[in-house]
């Protein structure tokens, strides 16, 4: 098939970037998107121009390091579904598809379409943690956790911290990559003694870089992992509990 | 070491900058999370006025007795407890307090998600979730607070409305509505209204937590309902009027 690409280039962080547009004809249906760049970048090099510069690792959707906007959506048209699982066939024979990196404050541009996503691990620092002691491992159902909790604990687990709802939020929010990090460890047992503690920790670091949560419902759309909204709710939720609740009194029970 | 590390939070701007006062409201109004809660529950707060006003205009279609006998009531609300128009002016004190937040809130808001991606797409978007509504609240807001300040000016103060007489809500309504302009006006800001409430009554469940699979449709369902009900019925009023069928 044929494909025209044009692509956000930009030479540094500080530096003016423009479109640039690459004709890619005869590239096959069953390459991923990410294989179309390899291509390109295979031409530019032959060509002794500079490559394309973009993050990615695994290729198979659960390392998040693959981030492009890809017309307009993050990861592009294919739902629940990262860059680099983004197969050709799934685009239209003879398209022009542009492609952009993230845009947030919290995620400058360091090369064309690589970002320093860094400001999400500064979120998970902030909060995103147990404090367990050490020791011998306990019995596997020593600590009995209900079905539905732990399926939705896993849920938000599912997060690779790719930054599509960064990218696909009109406001530029990180709630969902928050709600999903604080949510995983604060649905299950272990994760009680920090959870109001945390919860402020993390909004707060998180608030730093990233804009503000108006549930228009993007990010759920762009995330590869398909995680849900619901997890914001139950963040915002408890940030106002913290407020009112007395921590000293959090190791009674009922 | 990689170009990640190599870059770590050098060209990151602040979007929230400074830090969090010790006092725990002061903390509390400072966070986005916070100011969304406040947006929420003053968002209730209007939606129920809106509901009441909506409720008492309906004595219109009833004539002129009872929308006056009505209007007679809210101002004498509270009686003998308390002295006339006292109970009142306390809602309106409690209105204008959550107006204010309410505004203030999402203007802060606004500049902080302006902050936050100082550049913007350079290409165009293509949503999949954020609806019109979504997407035009702070335009479809601005409409409504510059109309209720015309709706005050013509039927609370009286100095929009040539033919406005005090205390006699019946005739300053139809006066007001008979003038095509004034109508088409009404209408208009009742449809920013209606759209506002469409993303505002679902938005406001997110905002403050209140998250449950089993009612999540039921949320939608409720946002579509109020919506439609508050724009269906204000519309009605000029229309009725300005057509001629409510003399």
């Amino acid at each position: 098939m044929d494909l025209t690409l044009r692509v956000w280039r930009q030479a540094g962080p500080d530096s003016p970037g423009r479109f640039e547009t690459y004709a890619m004809p005869g590239v096959s249906e069953d390459m991923s998107f990410l294989e179309l760049f390899d291509v390109l970048n295979e031409q530019l090099l032959a060509d002794n121009e500079e490559p394309v510069a973009f993050d990615h690792d695994c290729r198979e959707g659960i390392c998040g390091s693959c981030a492009m906007m890809i017309d307009g959506r993050a990861h592009g048209p294919e739902k629940g579904t990262a860059t680099c699982q983004l197969h050709l066939r799934k685009l239209k024979n003879g398209s022009v598809i542009t492609v952009e990196p993230w845009r947030s404050a919290g995620f400058p541009i360091i090369k064309d379409l690589a970002v320093d996503r860094s400001a999400f691990d500064r979120i998970v620092e902030s909060g995103g943690f147990i404090t367990a002691p050490t020791g011998a491992a306990r019995d596997a159902n020593e600590i009995l956790v209900p079905k539905e909790a732990s399926d939705a604990a896993m849920d938000a687990a599912a997060c690779i911290g790719c930054g599509a709802c960064v990218a696909a939020c009109p406001n530029s929010a990180a709630q969902l990559f928050t709600a999903a990090k604080y949510s995983h460890l604060s649905l299950l047992p272990q994760g009680q003694p920090e959870r109001y503690t945390r919860v402020v920790a993390m909004v707060e670091e998180m608030e730093k870089y990233f804009g503000s949560c108006t549930n228009h419902g993007e990010c759920e759309q762009a995330c590869p992992k398909e995680i849900s909204i619901d997890f914001i709710a139950m963040l915002n939720r408890d940030f106002v509990k913290a407020q009112f609740k007395n921590t000293r009194l959090s190791g009674q029970r009922a | 070491m990689t170009a990640t590390q190599a870059n770590t939070g050098q060209h990151r701007q602040p979007v929230h900058p400074g830090t969090p006062p010790a006092h725990p409201v002061l903390r509390f109004w400072r966070s986005a999370v916070g100011k969304k809660w406040i947006m929420a529950v003053t968002g209730i707060m209007l939606l129920g006025f809106v509901f009441a006003h909506m409720v008492g205009n309906l004595k219109i279609y009833l004539g002129a007795g009872p929308l006056n006998t009505y209007a007679e009531w809210l101002r004498n609300l509270g009686e003998p407890a308390l002295p006339r128009t006292v109970l009142l002016w306390i809602m309106r004190i409690g209105l204008i307090g959550a107006f204010f937040l309410h505004i203030v809130s999402a203007a802060q808001l606004t500049r902080m998600n302006q902050r936050a991606r100082p550049s913007k797409y350079q290409s165009p978007r293509d949503y999949a979730a954020a609806s019109f509504a979504s997407r035009t609240m702070r335009w479809t807001g601005v409409i409504v607070g510059l109309y209720l300040i015309f709706h005050l000016m013509d039927l609370t103060w009286g100095n929009a409305n040539p033919r406005y007489v005090r205390g006699d809500t019946y005739e300053n309504v139809i006066h007001s509505f008979k003038r095509v302009p004034v109508a088409i006006v009404y209408i208009l800001a009742n449809i920013a209204l209606a759209i506002h409430i469409f993303h505002g009554a679902w938005s406001m469940f997110q905002s403050l937590g209140l998250n449950n699979p089993k009612w999540n449709r039921a949320r939608r369902t409720f946002a579509m309902g109020f919506a439609t009900l508050i724009g269906v019925v204000n519309i009605s009023f000029p229309l009725m009027v300005v057509t001629g069928v409510v003399k």
